[in-house]
């Protein structure tokens, strides 16, 4: 394995311990826009998708490049209307027929 | 290419990975989980429009295509979607970026098989991916009731099911190990299949914990990934991918083991055990399943001190929210106290019943854990089961029973219950609710929308 993957080993390590820390104490309540937020965060696939399809160069590569970067736009946008979506109906100021 | 426009896209994605992380941990409240999914998301906005910089992309005409195409299904459908499909809707669209990190290794492993360290961490990255988007697919076309969400059992299953991964990983490393891009498609093909037929066997109620596994999943293949563009065309800004995707997968994970402990199985368990689809025999349960009209469930609630509403998956299936929320808040006005009791794993997705509950205008304050909510039970008067089941089936505290120690709603503790259920089948675990043979446990049978309906208009006379 070359230096970069090393350094890439390490910050994973590193990213995972984050990833349970900032978790551990979410309430059940959030337990869905918790889901849904990290599902969008993984969106971060489309920024990949773009360089793979930017690399391609025969037809078959410029075609499943192209099947990852509108998959990775849903995943995106997908991701993140459904968390906001989720997270409105948990806003006690904007609610709709919330009486608190 | 300037050697500045590198610094200044890697600038955006420490950035952009900071927001990530913050934006996650925003989600521990509600007062600040809103404000932190829009930062994340303006970071996200920043750091794909920065990686359209990258040296060495072409095929631009195509890149914006696929992100308007792409885009535009994702935002559309995710806003005009029923609150009621939001496990389906999270499942497919998790499922697209474990498909879009599959095809993201497909595109490395095609054009550069000869570098092995980038071949061989896309080949994993692709057999993560491959599974969580064929196990998204069925998870969602269950979910969305278009295939059958019982446990579906094929003969043969786990050895078959072996068999089909152990041969698919085979043909990856044959093709990174002889440079030979022939057998990537049956690669491909048996680890989609693979994730099919991993998915086919978990029921319904067991979704909560598949769908955050394969959340968990996605995430570490955009790892994967990331890590492999490291050294290739997207630089240093693929460790923002690396952190992004393990801090998901990390997260994720624990969410997985909250879900399968709230049932008190393995992941394993869960996974392999085609749970719910043989049913409980040999057990005889003593007492009788007693009804109760509409007006007498009315009456009994109106004049309770306290009544708390455990709801289950059958409260989102009638999309009975809305009146469930005018009865607890008619039952306020009469100056009964009103409380929800919620199972970590009530419904179909982690956290299921409080969205649908916040949806309809309920205050999250009166949305109790189990934990909390289980000591308040023996001093009340009555609780109203919703559509729920296995997770207040006394049962769980039998010896030998499936649902052996699975921690319960204990719900049989209060004075009286009253459970509005459809019609007189078991729940999905296949078992028996002794529950419902309980001298305090009242049915009341019908469409949970419905009824509930008759006793909004049943109190609203008395």
């Amino acid at each position: 394995m070359t230096a970069d993957l090393w350094t890439a080993l390490f910050i994973a390590i590193l990213a995972a311990f984050v990833g349970y820390e900032v978790i551990s104490r979410v309430p059940v309540l959030l337990h869905t826009p918790l889901m849904s937020g990290s599902n969008f965060i993984h969106g971060i696939v489309l920024a990949g998708a773009i360089v793979a399809l930017g690399i391609a160069t025969t037809p078959l590569e410029q075609a499943v490049g192209l099947v990852a970067v509108i998959m990775g736009a849903m995943n995106v946008t997908g991701g993140y209307a459904v968390t906001v979506r989720i997270l409105a109906m948990f806003d006690r100021t904007k609610r709709k027929g919330g009486a608190t | 290419m300037t050697a500045w426009v590198g610094t200044a896209i890697d600038a955006v994605y420490v950035v952009a990975v900071i927001a990530f992380i913050l934006g996650l941990k925003a989600m521990s409240s509600p007062e600040t989980a809103r404000r932190g999914i829009v930062y994340a998301g303006m970071a996200m906005l920043a750091a794909v429009a920065a990686t359209v910089f990258s040296p060495g992309l072409s095929n631009f005409t195509l890149i914006a295509l696929g992100v308007i195409v792409g885009g535009g299904i994702g935002w559309y459908w995710a806003r005009i979607v029923q609150m009621t499909a939001m496990p389906q809707m999270v499942a497919i669209f998790n499922g697209m970026g474990g498909g879009a990190a599959a095809a993201i290794a497909a595109v490395v492993l095609l054009s550069s098989i000869g570098n092995t360290a980038e071949a061989s961490l896309s080949v994993a990255g692709a057999v993560i991916g491959s599974v969580s988007i064929a196990g998204s697919v069925i998870a969602f076309l269950k979910l969305q009731g278009w295939m059958r969400s019982k446990p579906i059992v094929l003969p043969a299953r786990q050895p078959v099911n072996l068999a089909v991964l152990v041969v698919g990983v085979a043909f990856g490393i044959y093709s990174v190990a002889r440079l030979d891009t022939v057998f990537l498609l049956p690669f491909f093909l048996l680890l989609l299949l693979y994730g099919v037929l991993l998915t086919l066997p978990i029921g319904g109620a067991d979704m909560p914990v598949i769908i955050s596994l394969f959340n968990a999943l996605t995430g570490i293949a955009v790892a994967l990934d990331g890590f492999a563009l490291v050294n290739g065309a997207l630089g240093d800004a693929g460790y923002g991918m690396v952190i992004a995707g393990v801090l998901v997968g990390a997260a994720g994970s624990l969410l997985t083991v909250l879900m399968a402990r709230a049932m008190n199985r393995s992941i394993g368990n869960v996974i392999f055990g085609a749970f719910g689809a043989t049913e409980e025999t040999g057990v005889e349960l003593q007492g009788s399943l007693k009804p109760i009209q509409v007006e007498d469930a009315a009456v009994m609630m109106a004049y309770a001190n306290q009544v708390i509403i455990a709801p289950g998956y059958g409260m989102a299936v009638a999309q009975a929210q809305q009146p469930v929320k005018e009865l607890a808040d008619l039952l306020e006005s009469k100056g009964v106290t009103v409380k929800f009791a919620i199972h970590p794993v009530a419904g179909r997705m982690p956290g299921h019943m409080n969205v649908l509950l916040a949806e309809a205008g309920v205050d999250y304050d009166k949305l109790l854990d189990r934990d909390e909510v289980n000591p308040e039970f023996a001093h009340t008067d009555v609780v109203l089961v919703i559509g729920a089941n296995d997770v207040v089936n006394p049962a769980a505290r039998r010896v030998g029973s499936p649902l052996q120690g699975m921690p319960i709603l204990d719900v049989d503790q209060a004075k009286n219950v009253i459970v509005i259920k459809r019609g007189q089948g078991k729940g999905f675990a296949g078992i028996e609710n002794d529950l419902f043979y309980k001298d305090n446990c009242r049915m009341l049978y019908g469409d949970a929308q419905q009824v509930v309906g008759k006793l909004v208009q049943a109190l609203k006379r008395s």
